[in-house]
């Protein structure tokens, strides 16, 4: 049974609504204060015709979404192969048969150069250095660079990651596996991994959101995708606004991955206090 | 060396961080019987049971199961060791990502190589035989400790071990569910299973145990029949810590 004290309830309500009401004036106070202030100081046409131009922003916003298409094209062929690459990096380097010490060498050199050389200078690397070389059979296409060098960059990450949750099962749950009779893959692959990638599907999910954001780095090699298209339509009419309009674009697209990222890691969080015992 | 006993633990040594834990430690368990283990937490109970099933290697010494598998050669496949002996642990380790049917199935179906309907069948009469049965579709995060060990206890039966370790698997439990659980192993018992028991519940080892052995400062120091063994030890660290855990 559960008991309320009627009386009590309806105090608690009152205050409830008095609260809200407090809370919603100052914000509408707060809100009158700041567009006033910011439409009346004297730079803020010049700032309005610069950065939020109307006509400006509908000529070009076609035109940006048009060649957002090939960020979106990037990140979803990068996004698959940086998980499969992580994962086996982070797999290769959990090994300890001594047959496996080559790959578990190169496993743990690759990290370590590629989480510490700038996302960009590796775009920089592969995009002109790769066609440079003029090799039969080696693709020159900036995009293929371009997205090459972001798998490689965000794969030493990823993995990363993926140790990380390895790690975050307790070893007791190896043990029972083991005495099981289940070999080490099968340990793996039943028990310890489900659980690992369970554990870090949130920063897994902020790593997405950083990928999509640095499908714009490949900017930097020429093909037209939202950032150079919005640096393009700047240049010929010398208005800022189609940089806005990219920048829009990509935040509806971050913003709902952010909030599915945060509900996650909150029924993360509630399943592992749950699963406490087991 | 009598030729008979199931399990055959000789002149075992093992160390911690150059702390010593087993100093020599023999053991000879009969086929079909309950040889209890107790002593005071440190004496190395657990670590003889691990090392047992592979899960320690030996610094020293020798674990023989059934006179011909040795599970302190080098050579030895450990899985083919582990799929001969059960075990089951203090904190239970159910695989919190499966229901508890999958828990039970998950050796049967990967290591045995049998078919999953045979599998769950099985496992379904294994949990019917424990009362356990209406939990099958469970995640272990919604049962209680007692239940939760329960099901450890059918997910090493599954496997069809000739032999069973029990390493305090009621230290962890409330009070009031340890019963359930002891019930359990009582039952194993008395269908002939070989069972090692490390327990601090010394009514329960008088009851259950063919042999009790006290273990203090890593080796056997004093063994044998329960009434025995509790009525009139012979080692003043046996009176002693009889004493003290009664």
């Amino acid at each position: 049974m559960v008991f309320k004290d009627p009386m009590r309830q309806e105090q608690s309500r009152k205050k409830a609504r008095r609260d809200a009401l407090i809370g919603m004036a100052s914000l509408i106070t707060f809100v009158i204060v700041c567009v006033v202030l910011v439409t009346n100081s004297s730079g803020w046409s010049t700032f309005q015709e610069t950065f939020f131009n109307g006509d400006q922003f509908v000529e070009s916003f076609p035109t940006l979404l048009q060649a957002f298409w090939l960020n979106v094209r990037i990140f979803l062929i990068a996004e698959p192969i940086i998980l499969i690459l992580g994962l086996l990096v982070a797999l290769a380097r959990t090994l300890r048969a001594p047959v496996f010490l080559p790959l578990r060498m190169i496993a743990t050199l690759y990290v370590d150069v590629f989480r510490g050389v700038p996302t960009i200078l590796v775009i920089f690397l592969l995009g002109f250095g790769m066609p440079a070389l003029q090799l039969q059979g080696v693709p020159s296409d900036a995009i293929f660079w371009g997205t090459a060098a972001l798998v490689l960059s965000y794969g030493a990450y990823v993995a990363e990651v993926f140790r990380a949750g390895i790690g975050s099962v307790h070893p007791s749950q190896t043990m029972a596996a083991r005495s099981l009779g289940l070999s080490s893959f099968q340990t793996n692959r039943y028990v310890v991994l489900p659980q690992a990638i369970r554990n870090v599907m949130p920063p897994l999910l902020n790593d997405f959101i950083s990928l999509q954001k640095d499908t714009a780095l490949v900017a930097v090699l020429g093909p037209i995708e939202v950032l150079r298209r919005a640096q393009i339509d700047t240049s010929s009419n010398f208005n800022y606004t189609p940089y806005v309009g990219a920048a829009l674009i990509f935040i509806a697209l971050t913003i709902p991955m952010t909030r599915f990222a945060d509900w996650v890691q909150r029924r993360t969080a509630k399943k592992r206090r749950a699963g406490g015992v087991a | 060396m009598a030729n008979d006993s199931y399990l055959n633990v000789l002149g075992v040594w093992k160390s911690f961080d150059g702390h010593p834990v087993l100093r020599g430690i023999d053991l000879e368990v009969p086929a079909h019987s309950a040889t209890v283990l107790i002593g005071a937490s440190g004496s190395g109970k657990s670590t003889l049971l691990r090392c047992v099933n592979g899960l320690e290697a030996v610094d020293a010494g020798s674990v023989t199961i059934d006179g011909e598998l040795e599970v302190t050669d080098f050579n030895t496949d450990l899985d083919a060791v582990r799929r001969r002996v059960g075990i089951v642990f203090q904190s239970y380790n159910l695989f919190p990502h499966m229901k508890v049917l999958d828990n039970i199935t998950l050796g049967p179906v990967k290591v045995l190589k049998r078919n999953v309907r045979q599998a769950r069948d099985q496992a379904m009469e294994l949990l019917k035989r424990f009362g356990l049965d209406s939990k099958a579709q469970d995640y272990p995060d919604r049962l209680s400790g007692g239940q939760a060990q329960r099901v450890a206890i059918v997910r090493a039966l599954a496997m069809e071990p000739e032999i069973m370790l029990f390493d305090e698997i009621t230290s962890a439990l409330d009070p009031m569910l340890v019963g359930e659980v002891l019930d359990s192993v009582r039952e194993l018992r008395d269908s002939g299973m070989t069972i090692v028991m490390a327990t601090h519940e010394m009514n329960f080892a008088r009851e259950v145990a063919d042999t009790v052995c006290f273990l203090n400062n890593g080796i056997v120091w004093e063994q044998g029949a329960p009434e025995e063994l509790f009525g009139n030890p012979k080692q003043a660290e046996t009176r002693n810590f009889l004493s003290r855990v009664r």
